[in-house]
């Protein structure tokens, strides 16, 4: 198969980016897409030119490192699945196919199609956990959890992390991520006694990080590839109001800092 | 070690607790569920009006004596400037956090994607601000014509017989012209488009996510929408077929 | 340098306690003043740099994704083993012991794997207090399955994604202390090599990925949790960015590498479609329950599946291993798919692959029944090969898996280098030759959680407090090297992509490394991976600079770090003549295949000390000595 790539290319955070063309040949349909990239960038290693840089690790749709928008659609149109886990043969031969990095304001463009997706790291910190100290957990059945819950429990924690909701969301939202890791405590026993301190913990974390707002465009559903329903984010708000209106207390954030390693 | 300072990026823009954001509703106010929260109350209080406001103009069938009457009613009524007051605090919230909310939306995103697919987001959510500003500019309009009367006044000064103010008069005359007519159906069709997108998500911004009632919770606010959609068409329509007045 | 492992004297069941109450501890006051070095973010370093900080030490955590929650852990599909006994069928710390030593085909030290089976019940109670989802039964308690051939059902999970649960958990668990200050994450930032003073570990140079900055890390003691080096064999099932860069620098500066040749191939993988193929898709073994394994009988079959008929089929799994059939450990039938298509008999474009027919259990069952046990599976299937199992039978092929070699660590984690410890699937320790299913997930935690925080504090104890400083000739020369390899490599400016070479050295390493060996094999291997890193340094293409986010030199770095351990792994498999675990050597079988052990003269670890690049390295050995279980070998027949 053959295709001409439209590929987002950018030097580093600072120098503004544009776009190259490629014409690609001799694609097998069997390739994944970032198979595909892979092949171009043989070919530009032959002809001593920079690769393109993506983000990918596991490959088998598990890690959430992969993002690419494809023509216009976070992880492509393969419903249901991470860009890597799109093959080739899902395009037309011939087609122009535009490469774009996740756009967000909270996301900046590392190089080329790599992009930085740390404030999803810091929302965590601010409250996506259950504190309980190694050493301090009672014997594991003590607390049984209703099977439903235990179910609700686990589609939340699906959630790869990989940032395509807040790609496709058309304000650059990340309501479903952090409604995801919400859902999951807030349906277990374990994770009562901080629900609140949590949502609004990691509602303040996620506002700062300048994600835009939830407009409930459902966007985040479609193309999430872990199936994260938008209806966890109704249950966050609902927390999240229950938790302000409690006037819950808790320590300010820390402030967001940069790594001296950088 | 070598790490031993570490540079401050970003401070924290939503300031946290112990200074003046102290108090939990301005906390909660201050954040981005806080304001879709504002957006849904505001916005469903609006659309209260509505039924109200469309309600009773369906007096409007009943002749010219009911409609002046019940018209003459709600002036005379003495809680009428606190009420207008009150809703125009709610209007004035609503367009005041929509447009924030917008602006900070479309700073989430500097650089724009060059090809966009829309996946589900509709049509009338995309554009729901778009329609906002142009319910704004029908209520501007509106209130010109049928409260101030700085359009079309020659319809607007009529007396009915008890010496009320003739809002069938008014409404009829005004609605036998065909621009005027046009420009209240059209604009009817935009507030639709918002209210389409709008209600279905204040029932999710409130928290109503369960399977069960949501779905009977969309479908009545939709119904509700829709009725006040034909309704409110509905007398632009008649007038200009001459069914009324 | 004489081994030892340190495990403590005393009845099995006793050391671990006793040995906690004999290690020495630190005030609680004064853990803050020491800085502890994490390198890895997966199950065991996400575990261990999170519980560290609990403690109150200084934590520096480090990996080279752009995010702790991605490492190579979240893959991990099928569960993880623990000794809870809650089925009632008759487990007990003592059997789970038991069978990893058995499974290990008696090449593990004993007083580790008792340890292991110890903590793995406090694993579970810390997983599910921490929220991870596992599978649940209707009265809302704790499911079991039963994996890998166990007799029991020990193994707990969370649909297919156990290995992605348990590290969220830790994730969680990492991240709360990063938000409370006690552990610094470095995420994209590549280890490149490790610093000694007065010959302990004291430190680390790393690399920015994304701006290619050089920096210096010091600290009390440094843990490496960097994970296997199955991408040895370039294709396997491993994520694209794992290495043996951290453990191999180590190696170099005086660790001695275990047993690298116990590498494990997993039978169920998806094939390679085409030379284009990056990496394999591990599929659950559990496949195997229902699928029938065959080839066609004659070599060279060009028909579909479909058209041979049923008595030109060889069911060679069937044949060979009535008892077990389909069903055979993960060493024989990945051997015997090998055999087959080297016989000429494989299917799929490559002639790489065996059927996994469903067929028959459809018949028997109906496809709603096989829908519910493998529905997920089809679907990835179908994803990947566009080809639809329920009506045209799966193909699979053995693929690279899991690394049971590592460094070399005593009964504390500690490796040869005192202050350096080393966690999680990059060590050595517990499953000797071969490894159970559901046990590296549980190795992990039990290193990151229970282990280590308490050995890093005897160690710590033991020593005189010294200044923590990056300044000293050792870093100097550390990091001049690190920058003068970097800029070799980046001087080569020849004409071969990285991935070109790394996939020749996969072709060597799986040919004459892999499934079988034999000393002819393991000799020309050693010869081809000689000229092929010649060649490497004369040929490479590694464009632009070290001061930007250069992919490129990301992965050659990483390559030529491989193109020399694949010499030492050589090297191993040649010196151990005998067929143990999932080290088959062809001349050492019985005459009906069988794998022979030779427990005389081959009971030991192998440890090797680096010697100089392209020069033999040297054989240590760690005897073992097993006073509770009595070797026994095992027969699939
Ligand atoms: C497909 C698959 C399925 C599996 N299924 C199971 C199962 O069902 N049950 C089971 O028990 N086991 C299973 N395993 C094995 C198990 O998942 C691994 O052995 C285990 O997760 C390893 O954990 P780890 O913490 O040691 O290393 P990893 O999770 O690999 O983590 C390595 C970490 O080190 C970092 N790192 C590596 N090199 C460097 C460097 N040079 N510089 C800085 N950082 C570095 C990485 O960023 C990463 O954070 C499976 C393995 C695979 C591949
Ligand atoms: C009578 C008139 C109006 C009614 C009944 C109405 C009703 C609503 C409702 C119910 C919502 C849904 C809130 C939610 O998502 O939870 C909404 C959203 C919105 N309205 Fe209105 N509205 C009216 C006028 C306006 C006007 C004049 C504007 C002008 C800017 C406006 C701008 C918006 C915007 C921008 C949103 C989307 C906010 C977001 O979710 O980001 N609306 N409206
Ligand atoms: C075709 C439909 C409509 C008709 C026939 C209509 C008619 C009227 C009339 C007759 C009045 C004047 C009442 C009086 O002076 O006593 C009025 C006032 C008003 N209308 Fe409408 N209206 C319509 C639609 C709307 C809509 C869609 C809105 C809002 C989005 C709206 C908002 C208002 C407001 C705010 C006032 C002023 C109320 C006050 O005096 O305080 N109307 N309308
Ligand atoms: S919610 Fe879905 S799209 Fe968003 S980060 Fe999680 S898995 Fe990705
Ligand atoms: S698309 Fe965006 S607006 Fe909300 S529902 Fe999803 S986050
Ligand atoms: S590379 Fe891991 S999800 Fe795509």
């Amino acid at each position: 198969m053959n295709f001409t790539l439209k590929v987002w290319r950018q030097k580093d955070k600072e120098t503004p980016g544009s776009f190259e063309k490629f014409d690609v040949v001799d694609i097998s349909p069997d390739q994944s897409f970032l198979e595909m990239l892979d092949t171009v960038n043989e070919e530009l290693a032959a002809r001593k030119e920079a690769p393109i840089a993506f983000d990918h690790d596991c490959r088998e749709g598990i890690c959430g490192m992969c993002s690419l928008t494809i023509n216009g659609i976070p992880h492509g149109k393969q419903n249901r699945s991470t860009t890597c886990q799109t093959f080739m043969r899902n395009f037309e031969d011939g087609e122009e196919i535009t490469i774009e990095p996740w756009r967000a304001k909270a996301f900046p463009v590392l190089r080329d199609l790599v992009v930085d997706r740390s404030a999803f790291d810091r929302v965590i910190q601010a409250g996506g956990y259950i504190s309980v100290r190694t050493g301090a957990a009672p014997d594991a059945n003590a607390v049984p959890i209703p099977l439903d819950d235990a179910e609700v429990a686990f589609d939340a924690a699906a959630c790869i992390g990989c940032a395509a909701c807040v790609a496709a969301c058309p304000n650059a939202s990340a309501s479903l991520f952090v409604s995801a890791k919400i859902q999951q405590f807030r349906r277990l026993p374990q994770g009562q006694p901080e629900r609140d301190k949590r949502a609004a913990r990691m509602i303040e974390a996620m506002d700062r990080e300048g994600f835009g707002n939830c407009s409930n465009h459902y966007a985040c559903e479609a193309v999430c590839p872990k199936g994260i329903p938008v209806r966890y984010i109704a249950d966050m708000n609902r927390d999240y109001l229950s938790a302000a209106l409690s006037g819950v207390e808790f320590d300010p954030l820390p402030p967001i800092e940069k790594d001296p390693l950088e | 070690m070598a790490i031993v300072r570490r540079a401050i990026v970003r401070q924290a823009s939503v300031p946290s607790a112990g200074r003046s954001f102290d108090h939990p509703l301005l906390r909660l106010l201050s954040s981005s569920i806080g304001k879709k929260l504002v957006m849904a109350v505001t916005g469903v209080a609006l659309l209260g009006f509505l039924v109200a406001h469309m309600a009773g103009n369906l007096t409007l069938y009943l002749g010219q004596d009911s409609l002046n009457g019940y018209a003459a009613t709600l002036k005379g009524n003495p809680l009428l400037w606190p009420a207008r007051l009150g809703l125009l605090t709610v209007f004035g919230l609503h367009v005041a956090t929509g447009i924030s909310l917008a602006r900070e939306n479309r700073n989430a995103r500097p650089i724009r994607y060059d090809r966009v697919e829309p996946q589900t987001a509709t049509w009338a959510s995309r554009y729901i601000v778009f329609t906002g500003l142009v319910v704004l500019f029908f209520v501007v309009f509106h209130l010109l014509h049928f409260t101030i009367g700085a359009v079309q006044s020659e319809v607007f000064h009529g007396v009915d017989a008890q010496g009320r103010h003739d809002v069938y008069g008014m409404v009829t005359g005004a609605f036998s012209n065909p621009i005027v007519s046009g420009v209240y159906v059209l604009a009817m069709a935009v507030l639709g488009f918002h209210l389409y997108h709008a209600v279905q998500s204040a029932v999710q911004t409130l928290g109503f996510a369960h399977k069960s009632y949501k779905q009977t919770l969309e479908f009545g606010a939709k119904a509700i929408v829709a009725l006040i959609v034909i309704g409110n068409c509905s007398f632009p329509v008649f007038v200009l077929a001459g069914l009324v007045g | 340098m004489k081994l030892d492992a340190r495990a403590p004297e005393g009845p099995l069941a006793e050391k671990w306690d006793k040995h906690r109450f004999d290690m020495k501890l630190i005030n609680p006051a004064n853990k803050r003043k020491y800085k502890i070095i994490v390198v890895g973010s997966g199950l065991a370093g996400s575990s261990a740099a999170a519980t560290l900080g609990e403690l109150g030490y200084q934590v520096e955590c480090f990996c080279f994704q752009d995010s702790p929650r991605r490492a190579h852990s979240i893959a991990a599909q099928g569960g993880v083993n623990a000794a809870k006994n809650y089925q009632n069928d008759g487990d007990s710390i003592w059997r789970l012991f038991y069978d990893t030593i058995k499974g290990g085909d008696y090449r593990s030290r004993e007083a580790n794997v008792y340890r292991l089976a110890q903590v793995s019940n406090h694993i579970i109670d810390h997983c599910a207090a921490q929220g991870v989802p596992f599978a649940r039964e209707y009265g809302g308690l704790l499911a079991n399955r039963s994996f890998g051939g166990a007799q029991v059902s020990r193994t707990f999970y969370a649909r297919g994604q156990t290995g992605q649960q348990l590290l969220l958990g830790a994730y969680s668990a990492l991240q709360r202390q990063v938000g409370a200050g006690t552990v610094k994450m470095h995420p994209r930032v590549e280890l490149l090599d490790i610093v000694l003073q007065d010959g302990h570990a004291r430190g680390i140079i790393v690399r920015h990925l994304v701006t290619g900055k050089i920096s210096r890390c010091a600290a009390d003691a440094v843990i490496l949790a960097t994970g296997g080096y199955g991408n040895v064999f370039y294709l396997s099932t491993n994520a694209m960015g794992c290495n043996v860069t951290a453990t191999f620098r180590a190696y170099k500066k005086g660790a001695f590498f275990a047993n690298p040749c116990y590498t494990q191939i997993h039978p169920t993988c998806i094939p390679a479609a085409g030379e284009h193929q990056s990496k394999l898709t591990l599929m659950s073994e559990s496949l195997r329950n229902d699928g029938r394994i065959w080839v066609p009988k004659t070599p060279g079959e060009t028909r579909d599946a479909g058209e041979i008929p049923e008595d030109e089929r060889d069911y060679y799994l069937e044949r060979k291993y009535p008892a077990f059939g389909n069903l055979s450990p993960r060493d024989i039938s990945s051997r015997a798919a090998k055999e087959v298509c080297d016989e000429g008999r494989g299917v799929g474009p490559l002639g790489r692959g065996v059927y996994l027919d469903f067929a028959d259990a459809i018949n028997r069952l109906g496809q709603d029944t096989i829908r519910k046990r493998y529905g997920n599976l089809f679907e990835m299937y179908e994803r990947i090969t566009a080809e639809n199992p329920y009506q045209v039978p799966m193909r699979i092929y053995p693929a690279s898996h899991y690394t049971m070699g590592g460094l070399w660590v005593d009964y504390n984690l500690q490796s040869t280098i005192p202050g350096l410890h080393v966690i999680g699937e990059a060590n050595f320790s517990d499953h000797g030759a071969n490894r159970l299913g559901a046990s590296a997930l549980m190795q992990g935690l039990a290193d990151g959680y229970f282990v280590i925080p308490h050995t890093i504090g005897d160690y710590l104890a033991r020593q005189e407090k010294r200044e923590v400083s990056i300044d000293s000739p050792e870093f100097d020369d550390a990091e001049a090297a690190v920058r003068a390899r970097l800029q070799s490599l980046l001087d080569v400016d020849g004409t071969r992509s990285v991935e070109a070479f790394h996939r020749d050295l996969g072709k060597i390493m799986w040919e004459h490394c892999g499934m079988a060996r034999n000393a002819r094999g393991l000799e020309m291997a050693i010869d081809e991976v000689r000229a092929l890193r010649e060649q490497f340094w004369q040929d490479v293409s590694i464009t632009g600079v070290n001061d930007e986010f250069n992919t490129d030199l990301e992965k050659g770095a990483r390559v030529a770090d491989f193109l020399e351990f694949a010499e030492v792994m050589c090297f191993d498999a040649l010196q151990r003549e005998e067929s143990c675990g999932a080290h088959f050597r062809e001349e050492h079988q019985t005459p009906d295949g069988e794998a022979k052990r030779n427990d005389d003269e081959f009971a030991y670890v192998s440890a090797w000390e680096y010697k100089g690049v392209g020069e033999a390295p040297e054989l240590h050995k760690e005897m073992l000595e097993f006073e509770n279980v009595e070797l026994a070998t095992r027969s699939y027949k």
